[in-house]
């Protein structure tokens, strides 16, 4: 809770400078409790956040119906799932179905294929992003910006129209059926170092200039002035892109075929397949497909929601 | 972009040659900073890129050889009617989802947009279905869409309607829930977007029409739509684009059917590609899908700007 209410401050801060906008927020909080002494106003105040605090809960509550229902089904037995009328709580909480999933399908080996691919993506993504980034705002050379260029030019071009010829192109190299197509098609995606140029962009010259003075390489002032003063926009690419590389169904439903290399999602698509009928399990995988990605984002919120208004694009 | 500074006490000739010097040593260390990323980025984006536009004017398929054949692949194209089904099944997706899911973000946006202890906790919330994967997005919804005892139709039922649609099994319905799933899972992202945007409002155009006897819903009109105008002509160009590239969550969902009732451009690129190896044929199509991405942005670009002026 305390992660979210921090959150909060620092969407509505973002307008303002970083160190100002902590300054800000605890500003506000100070005065909302000095308001608080004052009384008849304060009772009047307090009835309309009741009543709003009301409705956006029925509100949100009415949103979250999948999670609750995707929550309460993974609890119940296959013949109690789509029952009439509904059973929001489970007559008789099933938990064998969350002991039972592991042997049914080779869920764990999924989590461990997932997991690989998302770590080794997100290290080389953060990694070549920010230093092509550097490149790209603080060094300057001929045909920098070209190139660069070049770079957002792709990304207006919608990947499903050069998937074709990516997949031509790894069935020569005999990479289809490994994890190793799926690297090097999304460790190296303009995506990252564009979000990184935004914010290296924002770092002003002088820092560098002075440092060049001072006698270090721009390789040093990579490593010792930018990357440290970067941290925000490297914890957002990361998070982004692990979430991402997590969440693809595409490019491991193009690439891997066979059933030991599959990520979660293609298990779990598989396993809705071939066992349509079995609610409960199906519902018990999709959840445990999502916790992973519920505990990242309550961690690290406030970098998700920064990365995306800031780009104004997912990878 | 200004040039490195020189110091003015070199002499010209000393310091042109020392500037070249420099110049080349600044090239060599910015490539070196690049080629990491440029050479995954030259090799598996770029290069595929420039191969697409080519293909399309190509005759290849996984048994022959490459062949330029002009126009052919796009000729055949306009000809067959599983083209004209997946563009029209995808403008119609469009046409749904774009307008859906901005008048929900914005209202959920403009709802959220208060200083509340605690609201935090509803925007991450609202927020949360836009980075769950979309293979459970799409099975619970293909659950709750389910026909027979599905909470969505016995809800219907329960409110009179007595012969709800048969959603992802009925040609006619199978569109709207992949719409209703979409809208449900992208206004969070909208919502993030457009309380941005509300938050840029400054509050003394709300304090100067309350001043001038403007009702709330006059302040909607003529402060609050006119002030979010840069934001919505983001969110129009975000949510058209991605109507267009609509892919995964179709695949997952109803995978084109039932018949080919759902089936859109990028699927279509899939299955003749990818699926059956033509992949002159199916670059055509992908060129068909860029070109149509690149004018509608061009497009609300342009609109843009002339209201601007």
């Amino acid at each position: 809770m305390t992660n979210m209410a921090e959150d909060l401050k620092a969407l509505e801060t973002r307008n303002a400078a970083h160190s100002a906008g902590d300054g800000q927020a605890s500003g506000a909080e100070d005065r909302r409790r000095t308001e608080r002494r004052r009384s008849p106003r304060e009772q009047k105040k307090r009835t309309t956040d009741l009543v709003i605090y009301a409705a956006l809960a029925v509100l949100v509550v009415a949103l979250m119906v999948p999670f609750i229902w995707m929550v309460s089904s993974s609890l119940k037995e296959n013949n109690q799932v789509l029952t009439v009328p509904i059973q929001w709580i489970p007559t008789e909480f099933v938990w064998s179905n969350y002991t039972d999933i592991w042997t049914r399908i080779p869920m764990m080996g999924y989590l461990q294929n997932s997991l690989y691919l998302a770590v080794i993506i997100t290290c080389l993504q953060v990694l070549t992003g920010s230093l092509a980034a550097y490149g790209f705002s603080k060094v300057r050379f001929p045909g920098r910006d070209v190139l660069f260029l070049a770079y957002i030019g792709t990304i207006a071009v919608p990947w499903q129209a050069y998937m074709v010829p990516q997949y031509i192109m790894m069935q020569n190299l005999g990479l289809t059926n490994s994890f190793n197509a799926l690297i090097l098609l999304q460790a190296f995606g303009a995506f990252g170092v564009f979000l990184m140029r935004q914010y290296y962009m924002t770092i002003p010259d002088e820092l560098c200039e002075a440092a060049r003075i001072d006698g270090l390489s721009e390789y040093g002032i990579w490593a010792r002035v930018i990357l440290p003063l970067s941290k925000p926009a490297l914890a957002s690419l990361a998070l982004l892109t692990f979430v991402n590389t997590w969440n693809d169904y595409m490019g491991p439903f193009i690439y891997l075929t066979s059933n030991r290399l599959w990520t979660v999602q293609l298990g779990l698509r598989s396993f809705v397949g071939q066992f349509d009928a079995e609610y409960a399990m199906i519902m018990t995988g999709s959840v445990i497909s999502v916790i992973p990605i519920l505990a990242i984002f309550l961690i690290g919120q406030r970098y998700f929601i920064q990365g995306i208004a800031t780009s104004g694009m997912k990878g | 972009m200004s040039t490195e500074t020189i110091p003015s006490t070199v002499a010209p000739a000393v310091h042109s040659r020392g500037n070249r010097k420099q110049a080349r040593r600044n090239t060599l260390i910015g490539w070196t900073f690049i080629l990491p990323n440029f050479l995954g980025f030259l090799a598996f984006t770029l290069i595929p890129v420039l191969a697409a536009f080519a293909l399309s004017f190509m005759e290849w398929t996984s048994f022959t050889a490459p062949k330029w054949v002009g126009l052919a692949n796009f000729q055949r194209m306009f000809a067959s009617d599983s083209f004209w089904i997946a563009l029209r099944n995808t403008v119609v997706y469009a046409i749904g989802h774009v307008p859906l899911t901005m008048a929900l973000a914005l209202l959920l946006a403009m709802l959220l947009n208060r200083k509340l202890k605690g609201i935090g906790f509803f925007r991450v919330a609202i927020f949360f279905p836009y980075i769950t994967s979309l293979v459970a997005v799409a099975v619970v919804w293909n659950m709750l869409f389910s026909p027979d005892n599905g909470p969505i139709n016995q809800f219907l039922q329960a409110v009179g309607i007595a012969n709800p649609p048969g959603w992802t099994s009925s040609s006619d319905w199978a569109l709207p829930a992949v719409i209703i799933t979409s809208v449900w899972r992208d206004m969070g992202y909208y919502m993030v977007l457009y309380l941005a945007g509300l938050q840029a409002i400054p509050a003394e155009l709300y304090e100067a029409a309350e001043v001038d006897g403007a009702s709330a819903w006059q302040r909607f009109w003529n402060v609050t739509i006119p002030s979010l105008r840069p934001t919505t002509f983001f969110v129009v160009v975000m949510l058209t684009v991605s109507s267009f590239k609509v892919f995964d969550l179709i695949v997952v969902m109803t995978n084109g059917g039932p018949g080919r009732s759902t089936t859109v451009l990028s699927q279509l690129i899939y299955q003749e590609g990818i699926g059956e190896g033509k992949f002159g044929y199916s670059s055509a199509i992908s060129l068909v899908l860029f070109l149509i991405v690149l004018t509608v942005t061009v497009l609300q670009f342009k609109i843009q700007q002339r209201r601007e002026r």
